[in-house]
């Protein structure tokens, strides 16, 4: 016998006695989705991406993949009867003869711009949060593989209107496959179809950027979301929210109506910037000719960093058997990108390896109570920016009005100095935060109130925390240094692990070893004990001794 | 086949032209071109040759222009422009012997020189001198040696210039230090290509022409006459065109875009994303 | 380190806490108790009827405008043409600003106020609980596994896979081949004939007695059309004599072009082998960048400076093409040149060693 349905219920139904539906919809409908803005930085992702989709179908109608080079014909009058390819001129014709067009073009890479900024802001959040940890490393690495993904598109994109920007970075980018012992000159040729530039490359980059790759991001990022799904989204502790239950809003209603919602601001936010602010003007920068470059040539921002370590790189250069070996070139081109990614996928388990924690995290980590990945996470932004900056060194020194070559020389320096600098600094800056959390638990909150005791002696008066409150200074695990226990056992029998077990313990200490534990039951019972009145008295003669030392 | 943009706004620049050069000898005939323009262009009519008498400089004017070079110049040129060296070696100024009345034109004129103060370059600035005297001094520097004369008239006439081969030949000759939209760029040690914004282009000619401070020399036979005032008529072109994307952000390319992505778009974007996450109003 | 004085006073015992799992803790109550699930206040549009009405105006009202947006879309559409009048005009760019800006503003804000209304719906109206789910480990029970596992074996025993060797090694054998014929299909993405890419790197369209052109106008150059501080960019007159389609041209455009700077003889340091190379301090050196191959002719003529914009490598063009700053490790290559009978610049030769970036097979 079937319920009686009506409306939307005629689909559910419909579907149900056919595949079932109802049975998993009944467990999903409702599912729990939290709160948080920064949970919302993937949807940014997500939803510009399928903006970019949109637009870029738009972009293929008129789009010719060809380089075949014609004399330009069209309606860009300060163009005509200049030597182009075909890409280029079709280019031109979807700017100024298409309605549309050239908001279509500006949305695509505006989208791609904001596509790329939203999965970088996404994964330093996760990354902050501790939101990699078991079970959610399978995750991790399909969101490292998307961002490579994304640069990919972004990057064949960038190439195909074949512009002056454009083939200086194919230019640019041949020139570091020369610098790959043995096979590099093959390798360019099997993708330029002979000599640099040739006239295939457009045409064979097309189709990676509007088919396989998409296909690919598409794919991987239905896996992620269906895994997001399976697992529970992780949520920040808080009075009653632990790691065994997820707390918010149902998905329906109303996180369709949040999510569906932002997708349409997403998309709106990006038309607007498209609207207003003008991007990759090709029609200024001329077709591509290799014999021509422009002053102030920079990639996009998120190849930005790759360029720039090509440009503080010291010229170094050395012979193996008479063939030369480029470091200046492989280095950043090559070298660079896999240090930076090797250490960027396996991340969870290196952690994992110096906590030797196994155990399911779906609550967050606030990121100064893990003050050593914060630093790491700090250090690692400080090193991408300084190559970011160096890849507009001549576009800062510029604005800036200094010499392009110190700019280029401080990064040389910098580039070693700023991010250990950013380490020490960041971690502590966490432990000064845990130490401030922990005393407003012991003590209350400072209350701006300054009493003069009876003796003469100034104070502040000190407002206790509600549970709440003080819950929410608390939830977090205490994170100790694990110990390698002694090296023989009560037998005299030595650990065979002990060595292992030695680094693990050493490797927890660096983690953990420094970290501003909360207080104990008991130091909580005592300082309220004593009336925070007097613990906040004697804290601060204890300072004074210890200054006196 | 001269080729000018449908709708450029003409009005803008014929203002700058009365403007700064009101005083110049040319002016009359400047009124005469810019009166013919407004009226729907018999600007065919223009006769190069006039202008050129106009140029010969007359013995007062180099009279008057030597008077001006030794309070104003000659401090450090010399003063008969011989240029000077300081007892460590140094330049002072460099000889002004056969550099032509184009040169100073343009140093003078562009405010480069007289010099603020020594740097790694003389930068524009508005002009100490006025034209009259301008023109005292470039007659009596073209006095002592021949050199690059002030250019004609009629290779100014940006309205006849081919802006699509002025395009390639500014690309190839000029973007690699001015951008290909003259926005400039940096040179090695703190020099720098200026940006080409607002430059007259009678100035213009005249740096190809004379290569002021680090710029190489573009003589008129490897760019003739007429492709400089191509290339003058291209910038006129770019420089004029609106930007129909929207704000140009300073036509500078992806640094400054992926500065607008990050703090603009996904500055707005977590903006919202805080308000999304909230609840309305407490009751 | 007085926090480290400080948990070494419960060691034992706070250790053994953090060993569990933090809800236990919580529930111990170390050093808080968890209070329990704070359920959101009461929003005024719950209580309120008049907020409740004033919200619900709101958002139709956003997703009315939306509709009028998208009405003044079509309107912009249709009513800013970018077409002109006469093809032979052009586009005139105004117009293009002007559409832009007016598509981009209604679609931009319709889209905004969609999103901005389904959203407002939700914070103000939608009924939203604080609904707890309970997370479940996701590991299976022991049971489920042993049952998967035994059916894997079961499978893996029905096919013998591990009995017949000469079965699973042929197939592995063959699946391991299964690349060699996909790789081998993008052999001719590369082409075929002339040499090896190495080889076609080695030569331009520079020969003996090829005049040097301007580039653009391509006019033949007297050396007296330089004067010193002159800079010319100049292709080979090889170069017209190329076929006016296919890849001939482009690719000579990226290997070919040379820059001609004219500098005081006595500022030049010529080296060894190179006396007989310049006409009167007119030098030719290449345009390709020796680091990763952008065109270069940033030159600065009172310092002789060729600096790469891509890079900020900086060659001494008085000094055969040194670098003096920036990652480029060779110096740029120079071409030979000579005067011809009528007088115009010639190369002497084709450049003497390969122009552009480093490659495994060009020795030193």
């Amino acid at each position: 016998m079937s319920t009686i349905v009506n409306g939307a219920g005629k689909v559910v139904d419909f579907v149900d006695q056919r595949i079932t539906a109802s049975n998993w919809l009944k467990r999903n409908i409702r599912k729990v989705f939290p709160d948080h803005w920064s949970f919302l930085l993937g949807e940014i992702a997500l939803f510009s991406f399928i903006l970019i989709l949109l637009s870029g179908v738009f972009l293929t109608f008129w789009f010719k993949p060809s380089m075949a080079h014609i004399a330009y014909e069209g309606a860009y009058v300060p163009m005509r009867g200049v030597g182009m390819s075909e890409a280029y001129a079709s280019t031109l014709e979807l700017s100024f003869e298409v309605r549309g067009g050239l908001l279509m073009r500006q949305v695509h890479h505006w989208g791609a711009l904001v596509f790329l900024a939203a999965m970088s802001a996404h994964m330093l959040r996760i990354f902050f949060t501790g939101a990699f940890r078991k079970p959610r490393e399978i995750n991790w690495l399909i969101g490292v593989t998307l961002l490579v993904l994304g640069v990919a598109a972004g990057f064949t994109g960038y190439s195909l209107p074949d512009d002056l920007l454009s083939g200086t970075g194919l230019r640019i980018i041949e020139g570091g496959m020369l610098a790959i012992p043995i096979v590099g000159t093959y390798l360019s040729s099997f993708l330029f179809g002979g000599e640099y530039p040739g006239d295939d490359i457009v045409a064979r980059l097309y189709p990676l950027h509007i088919l396989l790759i998409p296909g690919l991001i598409i794919a991987l990022v239905t896996a992620h979301l269906m895994i997001l799904w399976y697992q529970k989204h992780t949520h920040w502790g808080g009075p009653g929210k632990t790691n065994h239950n997820v707390a918010g809003a149902p998905f329906f209603p109303i996180y369709v109506a949040k999510a569906g919602g932002f997708q349409f601001i997403v998309m709106g936010v990006i038309v607007l910037l498209a609207a207003t602010i003008q991007i990759n003007p090709v029609w200024l920068w001329g077709p591509y000719d290799p014999s021509v470059v422009s002053a102030g040539t920079q990639p996009d921002w998120y190849v930005g960093f790759l360029d720039g370590a090509l440009r503080v790189m010291p010229p170094w250069e050395f012979y193996i058997f008479d063939r030369p070996i480029t470091m200046s070139v492989l280095i950043p081109a090559v070298i660079l990108p896999g240090l930076i990614l090797t250490p960027l996928a396996l991340y969870p388990w290196l952690e994992q390896k110096a906590t030797g924690d196994t155990r399911e995290h779906h609550v967050l980590d606030r990121p100064r109570n893990v003050p050593v990945r914060t630093g790491i996470g700090v250090a690692f932004i400080v090193f991408y920016i300084l190559l970011w900056i160096a890849g507009g060194n001549d576009f800062f020194a510029t604005i800036l009005e200094i010499p392009v070559n110190w700019i280029t020389w401080s990064i040389r320096i910098g580039i070693f100095a700023l991010p250990p600098l950013a380490f020490w600094l960041t971690k502590r800056i966490c432990l000064g935060l845990e130490r401030r959390d922990r005393d407003k638990v012991m003590h209350g909150r400072e209350t701006g109130i300054v009493m003069v005791s009876p003796d003469g002696e100034f104070s502040e008066l000190h407002a206790p925390l509600s549970q709440a409150d003080a819950y929410q200074l608390t939830w977090h695990e205490r994170q100790l240094p694990s110990d390698p226990g002694p090296a023989t056992d009560a037998n005299g029998i030595p650990n065979p692990n002990y060595r292992a077990k030695r680094v693990q313990a050493k490797l927890s200490r660096f983690y953990f070893g420094d970290v501003v534990q909360k207080p104990t039951r008991e130091e909580v019972e005592a300082a309220h004990h004593n009336g925070h009145h007097d613990a906040v008295e004697a804290g601060h003669r204890d300072e004074i001794t210890s200054g006196q030392q | 086949m001269p080729r000018s943009l449908p709708g450029r706004p003409r009005g803008s620049w014929i203002g700058r032209l009365l403007s700064t050069r009101r005083r110049h000898p040319l002016a009359a005939i400047a009124v005469l071109v810019a009166l013919m323009f407004t009226c729907g262009g018999a600007y065919a009519a223009l006769a190069p040759s006039t202008s050129q008498n106009v140029q010969a400089a007359s013995s007062t004017q180099i009279d008057e222009g030597r008077q001006l070079f030794a309070v104003g110049c000659a401090s450090c040129h010399g003063l008969n422009g011989e240029g000077q060296i300081n007892d460590d070696g140094e330049v002072l100024g460099p000889s002004l012997i056969g550099v032509g009345a184009a040169s100073v034109d343009f140093q003078v004129g562009t405010g480069r020189m007289p010099l603020a103060a020594p740097s790694a370059q003389a930068e524009r600035k508005p002009p100490a001198y006025d034209q009259d005297q301008i023109d005292a001094l470039a007659a009596f520097v073209a006095s002592l040696a021949p050199g690059p004369d002030i250019p004609d008239a009629e290779y100014l006439d940006t309205s006849a210039g081919d802006v699509a081969r002025g395009g390639e030949l500014f690309r190839t000759n000029c973007s690699q230090c001015h951008n290909t939209t003259g926005q400039g760029g940096a040179l090695t040690n703190g020099q720098f290509a200026p940006a080409l914004t607002g430059v007259e282009p009678r100035h213009i000619y005249e740096a190809m022409l004379t290569g002021p401070q680090a710029m190489p020399v573009f003589t008129d036979e490897t760019i003739t006459p007429e492709e400089k005032r191509d290339i003058i008529a291209f910038l006129e072109s770019v420089q004029d065109e609106p930007d129909p994307g929207g704000l140009g952000i300073g036509r500078a390319g992806p640094v400054a875009e992926g500065l607008w992505a990050w703090l603009v778009g996904i500055g707005l974007l977590i903006g919202m994303a805080t308000w999304i996450v909230t609840r309305s109003s407490k009751a | 380190m007085s926090a480290n004085n400080e948990h070494n006073s419960g060691h034992g015992e706070s250790e053994e806490i953090a060993r569990r799992e933090p809800d236990e803790v919580a529930a111990v109550g170390d050093p808080i108790a968890d209070p329990g699930l704070h359920h959101n206040d009461e929003r005024l549009t719950d209580v309120d009827p008049k907020a409740g009405r004033r919200a619900e105006r709101q958002v139709a009202g956003m997703f009315t405008l939306a509709s009028l947006l998208m009405v003044g879309f079509i309107v912009a559409y249709v009513a800013i043409g970018i077409h002109p009048d006469d093809p032979e005009n052009g586009v005139d760019i105004g117009n293009v600003q002007v559409s832009n800006l007016a598509l981009g503003l209604t679609l931009g804000l319709a889209l905004l106020l969609v999103g901005a209304g389904a959203v407002q719906w939700a914070r103000s109206l939608m009924t939203s609980p604080e609904v707890v789910h309970e997370r479940h480990e996701l590991r299976s029970d022991d049971e489920t596994r042993q049952a998967t596992l035994d059916d894997w074996n079961t499978g893996v025993e029905e096919t013998g896979f591990g009995r017949r060797k000469m079965i699973r090694n042929s197939l592995l054998g063959a699946l391991a081949l299964l690349p060699l014929p996909a790789v081998l299909l993008l052999r001719d993405m590369g082409p075929n004939t002339g040499g090896t890419p190495a080889e076609r790197k080695e030569h331009t369209i520079w020969a003996e007695g090829v005049r040097i052109l301007t580039d653009v106008t391509f006019m033949p150059i007297r050396a007296a059309d330089l004067e010193v501080g002159s800079l010319v960019n100049a292709m080979p007159a090889t170069f017209e004599e190329l076929p006016e389609h296919g890849p001939e041209r482009i690719n000579e455009r990226a290997k070919s072009p040379v820059m001609l700077v004219r500098m005081l003889p006595d500022e030049i340091h010529v080296a060894e082998g190179r006396e007989n190379w310049h006409v009167d301090g007119i030098l030719a050196y290449s345009k390709i960048c020796t680091h990763v191959g952008c065109p270069i002719s940033l030159y600065e003529q009172t310092t002789h400076h060729m600096l790469c914009p891509c890079h900020q490598s900086t060659f001494d063009l008085a000094d055969n093409g040194k670098v003096i700053f920036g990652p480029a490790t060779r110096s740029l290559p120079q071409l030979p040149i000579a005067v011809d009978d009528e007088g115009y610049l010639i190369a002497q030769s084709d450049f003497t060693e390969p122009v552009g970036p480093s490659y495994w097979e060009r020795t030193r």
